[in-house]
């Protein structure tokens, strides 16, 4: 009997317990407007300050009025859109709660063979003639080698 | 049974409690980098013009401050750096040339911004020679001394006539000797020489560099990598050139730099500074000035030529390089944005950029650091190997200078011989006092050299032809 009501007690606790995980989980994910990043919204893309450059010169960018920074830097298909968003989220939160990656920032070979798929995606007709290697900016140079500035605006 | 379903609960109560401490720590960095963007500055000291002491801003700003104390920091580059290495030990041929001159005896590297009035007290230059107090132009936070000495010179003492005050002061006080002015400052460069203390917006303070680039300004020479000079240009010229109304944002970042970094002499019997910009920044334009205003910095001792000293023309030099044209300021590689936190700050912490590749290179340039750091040694090994050949060359002249006078050549025919000389010489030092070793301009800098060379053999044919007998031709 003794046993017993002590033993009833551990299950309250643990749901007591569970219930502050999750609204303090909750919350923080509320805070850090993590629903944004579900979004298409560039804005969401600053929440961080980290890319605040990139976002200011996407601005004064020729692709402003056609393209998102979604539009270029994810897959267009619906589930590997949402897994680079979840891969590329991991590695941006734990470098920006760590403060432990390289600056100024650089774009991962995955994440540029995204990118080079993404230019030919809309351009591909214009390029029907010349041959791209996404990923592998050796064999044949990516597109934003040379046409730098077109997402992000003129460096200065 | 009963007991294991126990130890599962506890575990479970365990595993909840730290997933609870480690949300609650990211909700806590969350909260901090948001506090962080928002980029407060707590004014909890009042900073006025007459506030010099960099503790006192570094209170309102204490980001910046960190850095700027961090130019204490001593560290060699491969052709520079901040260590006091004396260069005449380095490169003994300097001792020749510069044979009859201050430089001669004691001819040190130049060290971080926090040792600028320090160093100059224990160089021997000045104790070889009477200096004027106009040397602390750019070695002290002297405005707030400029300004006392002229509202006692008779300036009203009210704000609209700070400038005019201020201007007086730099009369009186270049003129001083330097023990006596030396007694009116007591720091180093400080904030105030190029932040407003209300808005902290950049502001060119010194009068060198006010009256110099309205000289430049008026000038025929195209200035394609300063806008606001060509725009005032082609707006018909009207009144003066005002830098600290007239520039961008961009070109201040260059401009508070060049208050100092540039070529320079001491005018007339007042020792007023003054920046040889009238005819232009280029090497010949500065020469041609000085020859005008026939201005010698001595005479040399070995050669009997009068010759010039070159001072450090960053500002000139970096005027024709591919950085300028590009719209690349000094403050962008030796002082670049550095993100601390959710916020960027320009570094402070001013230095060469070798010593900071990363932030200083890779903001624009997509190579990796050990590949930026190899392409701009490349350039200054490329220059030292040219300029060796200029001082052998240089040397050379002297020499056969020297034993054109023992051999007892009459000084007036040797003329042609030491005007070469005076050529060279101040193209040879001209890219070895500038202090990026032919980086802030890699072509202009070999060309110069270039010419340096053609002018000492040139020299070197003019003495042969005296000095040779007739007979042997």
């Amino acid at each position: 009997m003794q046993i017993s009501s002590a033993f009833g007690f551990l299950p309250l606790l643990l749901s007591g317990s569970i219930g502050v995980l999750l609204g303090l989980g909750g919350f923080t994910f509320f805070y850090a407007e993590g629903a944004s990043y579900l979004s298409n919204d560039p804005k969401a893309c600053v929440n961080c300050h980290i890319m605040r450059e990139q976002y200011d010169g996407w601005q004064k960018g020729s692709h402003k009025a056609v393209a998102t920074c979604n539009d270029c830097h994810v897959p267009h298909e619906l589930i590997p859109k949402y897994l680079a968003k979840m891969e590329n989220g991991f590695w941006h939160s734990k470098g920006f709660t760590l403060q432990d990656f390289h600056e100024p920032i650089r774009i991962k070979p995955k994440n540029e063979a995204i990118l080079q798929e993404n230019c030919v995606g809309c351009h591909a007709e214009l390029v029907s003639q010349i041959a791209t290697h996404p990923g592998n900016d050796q064999n044949m140079l990516d597109c934003v080698h040379c046409h730098a500035g077109v997402g992000h605006g003129p460096a200065r | 049974m009963k007991l294991n379903s126990k130890l599962i609960y506890i575990l479970t109560i365990l595993v909840v409690a730290l997933a609870t401490v480690g949300v609650m720590l990211l909700l806590g960095n969350v909260a901090q980098r948001k506090e962080e963007a928002t980029q407060n500055v707590f004014r909890v000291v009042e900073i006025t013009e007459e506030t010099i002491d960099p503790a006192e801003w570094g209170k309102n700003y204490p980001r910046q401050y960190d850095g700027y104390q961090r130019t204490v920091d001593i560290e060699r580059t491969r052709h520079g750096g901040s260590e006091a290495f004396q260069r005449l030990d380095e490169d003994p041929v300097w001792r020749e040339i510069f044979a009859g001159y201050a430089f001669g005896v004691d001819y040190r590297e130049d060290r971080g911004h926090a040792y600028m009035l320090s160093d100059q007290d224990i160089t021997e230059r000045i104790k070889v020679v009477k200096q004027p107090g106009a040397c602390l132009h750019c070695h002290s936070a002297v405005i707030p001394a400029y300004y006392k000495a002229g509202v006692e010179a008779g300036i009203a003492a009210d704000e609209a006539h700070r400038q005019e005050a201020i201007l007086k002061g730099f009369e009186l006080v270049s003129a001083m000797p330097y023990t006596q002015a030396r007694t009116l400052v007591d720091h180093p460069i400080s904030c105030g020489d190029c932040h407003d203390p209300e808005t902290m917006q950049l502001r060119v303070t010194r009068p060198g560099f006010l009256y110099g680039i309205r000289a430049l300004a008026q000038s025929e020479e195209p200035l394609p990598h300063l806008p606001s000079i060509e725009r005032w240009r082609k707006d018909g010229k009207k009144g003066e050139y005002e830098v600290n109304t007239m520039a961008t944002r961009q070109e201040m970042r260059s401009f508070v730099c060049g208050q100092c970094h540039v070529e320079y002499y001491f005018k007339g019997e007042g020792k007023l500074v003054t920046y040889p910009w009238d005819k232009g920044l280029n090497v010949e334009e500065i020469e041609a000035y000085y020859d005008e205003v026939q201005h010698k910095d001595w005479q040399h001792k070995l050669s009997g030529a009068l010759v010039l000293k070159a001072q450090h023309p960053e500002f000139e030099l970096w005027s024709q390089g591919i950085h300028a044209r590009s719209g690349v300021a000094c403050a962008d590689c030796h002082m670049p944005y550095q993100r601390e936190g959710a916020i960027k700050v320009s570094d402070h912490h001013v230095r060469s950029p070798l010593l900071n590749v990363a932030n200083a290179c890779q903001t624009c340039h997509n190579f990796p650091e050990e590949e930026m750091r190899a392409r701009a040694e490349a350039i200054q090994d490329r220059t030292l190997a040219l300029m060796n050949r200029a001082e052998e060359a240089v040397v050379a002249l002297i020499h056969d200078l020297q034993k054109a006078q023992e051999a007892g050549i009459p000084a007036e025919q040797l003329a042609a011989a030491q005007a070469l000389q005076r050529k060279a010489q101040w193209r040879l030092d001209y890219v070895s006092a500038e202090n990026s070793m032919g980086f802030h301009a890699p072509q202009e800098s070999a060309r110069i050299l270039g010419e340096a060379i053609d002018y000492a053999r040139q020299g070197q044919l003019e003495v042969a032809k005296l000095v040779q007998p007739v007979a042997s031709r």
